[in-house]
């Protein structure tokens, strides 16, 4: 019996640690679908941002109780990782609480803090479900944002309610743990006097008293099993998901943008046009942003702008599998909060499904399929890109420094200079531009004009 | 207006001539170059300049767009060609430190001119304000008394959010000893005026509403009788926002600078 539960368990191991490995390189290949950019400069400045932004939640705490609500799933999913170590090693071993005798007095005082943060995570889930289905917070609602359509709502419910049932299913089997543990029986009894109750956990055992010894067994098994096969789905289940950013968060944060939030980033491949056009001399410098760090992927040359998730750089790529889809970005647009179409947060979904798109298009013709479709127009349209008055508040409201604003404006860009297709107004701004050297109809030789008033005006 | 005073805005070009170059460079930008409301900003902010005696010059028919506009728009070509134009007539005339009274044309000379060449201390007027009144130079007393008025400062993105300039613009109004009442979504939470990105140049695209109708209406909710402004685009959303709600009788909308040139009574 003992033997089997360790080969059932092993085998679930294996393969759940084989299909993710699967799933990492998939979506590590979608990634680096994206334009090289050095993101490995500046180490310092990265990892401090990291341990601010990620590790630290600094822009949780924006709105204090969602920042230390959302703080205590986090510190359970990071903490209570110590335990499931114990359990992979008890299911691997056949042991039983096989860190119990080694630690004597820490390990009660370590499974107490997992059982509080559990208990605490569990009561956050129930206050996060509350909020996205009870009290509706308007931007989780499809009615206020088309984006939250049937899948991301029953993402988000379904990763609330397993981390629930998994909370439960680690408590009572504690509880019936120490019911056995008292009672005695076999192993359990074992560690009788070495293992005292646990914190929240007692206060469960008066459910178990009138379980025989027998059903007392198979419940712990039971919850034992829910609980760490839970575990391996869910780890499965969270490559699909937009819970993918407990992962993702960390590195996304340490890749994230250092420069200003108003710097747009140059087009080095025009710098050389322009100085060619203005009889300048061609400062062919290698531009270090675009140097590829992989090897392994020759730059793409010869698009203006971002037509689909190709031409974007790969931590758009990365970005857009890092969102969790809490709309903070939209809720802070301001087009979006005057009923424009254009919401942040729908731009990194749209890249994500795209990718997702391609991926389908792989499985079923092969890794180097391409489809005629785009993220342009496709799945962003030019009434989106256009609303956008690049004020950044998607870029600074983004827990994780997501920056949807760059992929707007590579599209953008694209359907300036690649399709000529920018709204007649602008057209006419570029004009005055080119032609006036200011974006209105002024001769340029009036642009000094004002000072004749230096001294009249009052 | 003190009858005695005259002051002076001398070009780049004349100083070059007499062998002289400024302290700074005021980069006046389109707006307020062209645009009626704010050419009242820059003379305010000229006077101040005169005022304090600083040695300046500007650019005048030698200035063009920063590009800034194009850029965002999504036309890289056109935004180069201003700004490689821009940084030979700087470069020419050896310019180290700009200062400018609009947060599009400091973001674009401070962040984006230097990859293409072009080096220089960029302030935005704002911060040279703070320093002057910091310094001692500045001292509102003579003008106009802003005792008993209130004031709301509307953080322009540019500034604000871009380049995370949030204090200066609040210690030069503070020097006004006026009431400086805050918006709920401000520094770096602040809501755009709707005009950033290209959108100034262009109708809006279809919505329930306008952006500066929105950020207006937090604004009047304040209670302020003053919107202060940073920004040339800022200045025209605010104000036609205010004529939108039939308030410019009450409420008027003023760039920092023009309100401590009131304050010395320049």
């Amino acid at each position: 019996m003992e033997i089997f539960q360790q080969i059932l368990f092993s085998a679930a191991l294996a393969v759940t640690i084989w299909y993710i490995v699967k799933r990492i390189k998939l979506i590590a290949r979608a990634i680096n679908l994206g334009r090289p950019e050095n993101r490995f400069d500046h180490a310092d400045e990265r990892l401090k941002t990291m341990l601010l932004v990620a590790f630290g939640q600094k822009k949780m705490f924006t709105n204090l109780l969602v920042g230390v609500m959302h703080f205590v799933i986090y510190a359970g999913f990071i903490i209570i990782n110590l335990e499931i170590l114990e359990i992979i090693l008890d299911g691997i071993l056949g042991t039983h609480r096989l860190f119990a005798p080694y630690i004597t007095p820490a390990y009660p005082v370590l499974i107490d803090v997992f059982e509080v943060l559990a208990f605490g995570v569990l009561v956050v889930c129930v206050v996060f479900l509350c909020r996205r289905f009870i009290t509706k917070v308007p931007r989780f609602q499809q009615e206020r944002h088309r984006e939250m359509t049937r899948w991301p709502r029953t993402d988000a419910a379904i990763i609330l309610t397993a981390e629930i049932l998994l909370m439960i299913a680690f408590l009572t089997w504690n509880a019936s743990d120490s019911v056995l543990r008292d009672r005695g029986v076999g192993h359990y009894g074992e560690l009788r006097g070495i293992v005292p109750d646990f914190l929240i956990s007692q206060f469960l055992k008066p459910l178990f008293t009138n379980f025989s010894d027998t059903s007392l067994i198979a419940y712990e098994r039971i919850a034992w099993w829910l609980h760490i096969l839970g575990i391996l789905v869910f780890a499965i289940y969270v490559t699909y998901s937009k819970h993918l950013h407990i992962a993702l968060g960390f590195p996304n944060v340490y890749f994230s943008d250092l420069q200003p939030k108003g710097e747009m980033q140059n087009m080095p491949e025009i710098t050389k046009e322009v100085q060619l056009a203005l009889g300048l001399p061609v400062t062919t410098e290698d531009d270090g942003s675009q140097a590829n760090d992989n090897g392994d992927q020759p730059a793409e040359v010869g698009r203006f702008g971002a037509k689909d998730v190709q031409d974007l750089k790969w931590i758009n790529l990365m970005n857009a599998y890092s969102c969790t889809e809490c709309g903070r970005c939209t809720a802070a647009c301001p087009a979006n909060i005057t009923g424009k179409k254009l919401s942040p947060r729908k731009i990194m979904m749209d890249t994500r499904d795209r990718l997702e798109e391609i991926q389908q298009g792989w499985k079923v013709n092969g890794n180097e399929y391409r489809d005629d479709k785009s993220l342009l127009n496709d799945y962003i349209t030019a009434e989106e890109l256009n609303a956008c008055t690049t004020c950044q508040a998607c870029v600074n409201a983004c827990p994780i420094n997501i920056n949807p604003l760059d992929i707007i404006l590579q599209l953008r860009r694209y359907r300036v200079m690649e399709e000529s297709q920018a709204p007649a107004s602008w057209n006419a701004m570029f004009s005055n531009i080119e032609n006036n050297m200011a974006p209105w109809k002024f001769s340029p030789s009036d642009r000094f004009n004002w000072a004749d008033q230096v001294n009249e005006v009052k | 207006m003190t009858t005695e005073k005259t002051y002076k805005v001398p070009t780049m070009a004349d100083m070059a001539a007499s062998g002289e170059e400024p302290e700074i460079l005021f980069w006046v930008g389109c707006a307020g170059s062209f645009d009626d409301r704010y050419k009242r900003v820059t003379i305010a902010f000229v006077r101040i300049l005169n005022h304090v005696g600083i040695k300046f010059a500007v650019l005048g028919p030698e200035e063009a767009c920063t590009g800034d506009p194009a850029r965002r728009a999504g036309n890289e070509f056109l935004f180069q060609m201003q700004a490689m134009s821009n940084i030979q007539v700087l470069n020419g005339y050896n310019v180290k430190k700009i200062v400018t009274a609009c947060p599009h044309c400091f973001n674009t000379l401070k962040n984006e001119y230097p990859e293409l060449g072009g080096n220089y201390e960029v302030i935005h007027h704002s911060q040279f304000l703070q320093g002057l009144i910091n310094e001692g130079r500045v001292r509102v007393k003579d003008g106009q008394s802003f005792k008993g008025r209130r004031i709301t400062f509307h953080d322009s993105c540019y500034l604000g959010r871009a380049n995370k300039i949030y204090e200066a613009p609040r210690e030069v109004l503070a020097a006004l000893d006026a009431d400086l009442v805050e918006m709920k979504r401000v520094r770096a939470n602040g809501l755009c005026c709707g005009a950033g990105g290209g959108q100034y140049f262009k109708e809006p695209e279809p919505g329930k509403k306008d952006v500066n109708v929105e950020r207006v209406e937090e604004a009047l909710s304040t209670g302020a009788d003053t919107i202060a402004v940073a920004c040339p685009f800022c200045m025209t959303m605010m104000s036609d926002g205010v004529k939108n709600k039939n308030r410019e009788e009450s409420v008027r909308v003023f760039d920092i600078s023009e309100l401590i040139a009131q304050g010395q009574g320049l």
